[in-house]
């Protein structure tokens, strides 16, 4: 029903939308048995292991309707230049307060994507989206309660959501790089766009920095960081693919 | 020289290595209250206690009680009540139940017009 230019825009879509819970969630899970204290080691763990939940349904979507390869190859045998991934999911996980005040950036985008998504005219994706928005609103409950906690808590955490917040502007921003045919899906209502993604989530992030204390930093004054999406990244991404396939590339073939 | 350990929540505390009793006081964020979660399987059904979590406020609770105790299984609802607003009884005083389990005249199986109903609907069922 979706003419082939239409079919790569949604090949693309799907695969940065997947690479970006790939790598969020393979980041995130460094988190186990180091969070700050037992019950978010457990939180943090299992929002990571939802995120890779969330992977393998957009790849099992490319697979199964597009004609990609398996979600095993996709996620484990590819190389560094074919993830279209932004660069702010492949940073290091740094101090807790970077890799919470992430956490938050990340998941209001990934709602309002998957909150739209669950409209799309492409039913995959809005079975999809349907079936995990709950998680999401989950995740983004998790990390804006601390959040607000920390931003109004002592005057070291404070300053550590601020100056978070400061260091992850820029490269959040670079979520919302556009691609190749986007307008299509636009146009046929199979998602949002990503100049409206980006609108909608400086409002709702705003709204909660607000609430915590904290100052918004100026999105137009900020170049975000862009290249992601088409395959240019940081030197963090190929070690962490290099520890992510370590066991599976030993026999790829193994049955689990 | 201060413990250096494998997990750095235990590093960050800055105990001395050297020190016979270490001074274990609490500051005020670090000593968290205890909050009683409550969870309901079903609409309508009733929240049943669960267990506890340890949190610096009832929002926190919350969030921390959603994955201890709703992270498996079927969950609608959760409650969050700090134990301090808990009024329980003194176990000192449990002798004011301990003669309750003879009377059985409250056990409603024990009542005699049990047999008067069996024979009514024995009756009904004969017409």
């Amino acid at each position: 029903m979706f003419n082939t230019d239409t079919l790569n825009a949604l090949r693309r879509l799907l695969l940065a939308m997947a690479d970006d819970h790939l790598i969020i969630g393979h980041r995130n899970s460094e988190w186990t048995g180091l969070g700050p204290i037992l019950e978010e080691d457990i939180a943090f763990s299992s929002i990571a292991q939802d995120k890779i939940g969330h992977a393998l349904g957009l790849y099992s979507i490319l697979y199964e309707q597009l004609g990609e390869a398996d979600p095993d190859t996709l996620a484990f045998m590819r190389n560094e230049t074919d993830f279209t991934s932004c660069q702010l999911v492949e940073y290091p996980i740094g101090e807790y307060d970077f890799s919470l005040v992430r956490h938050l950036l990340f998941d209001v985008a990934a709602l309002i994507r998957f909150e739209d998504a669950s409209h799309s005219a492409y039913d995959p994706l809005a079975k999809l989206a349907r079936k995990v928005k709950g998680e999401i609103k989950y995740h983004v409950f998790h990390a804006s309660t601390f959040v607000k906690q920390l931003g109004q808590g002592s005057e070291e955490s404070k300053a550590r959501m601020q100056s978070a917040l400061n260091q992850n502007m820029a490269l959040a921003l670079g979520m919302f790089e556009s691609f190749e045919g986007e307008a299509l899906l636009v146009q046929q209502g199979i998602y949002k766009g990503e100049a409206a993604i980006r609108t909608a989530w400086l409002g709702e992030v705003g709204a909660i920095v607000e609430e915590a204390g904290l100052k918004m930093p100026d999105a137009e004054k900020l170049e975000p960081i862009y290249g992601g999406r088409k395959g240019f990244h940081t030197e963090y991404l190929q070690p962490l693919l290099d520890e992510m396939t370590e066991v599976f590339r030993i026999d790829p073939a193994a049955e689990w | 020289m201060n413990i250096q350990s494998l997990d750095p929540r235990i590093t960050r505390l800055g105990i001395d290595a050297e020190e016979k009793n270490p001074d274990q006081t609490l500051q005020r964020e670090e000593h968290w209250e205890t909050y009683q979660v409550f969870h309901q399987k079903k609409r309508g059904e009733k929240h049943s206690s669960v267990g506890v979590v340890h949190a610096p406020n009832a929002e926190m609770a919350l969030l921390f009680a959603k994955e201890q105790y709703a992270r498996r299984g079927e969950t609608v609802n959760l409650w969050i009540v700090n134990t301090r607003d808990v009024l329980a009884m003194n176990y000192d005083d449990y002798d004011v139940f301990s003669t309750t389990p003879e009377k059985m005249y409250r056990d409603p199986a024990g009542y005699k017009v049990n047999d008067k109903i069996a024979a009514y609907k024995k009756a009904q069922l004969d017409v």
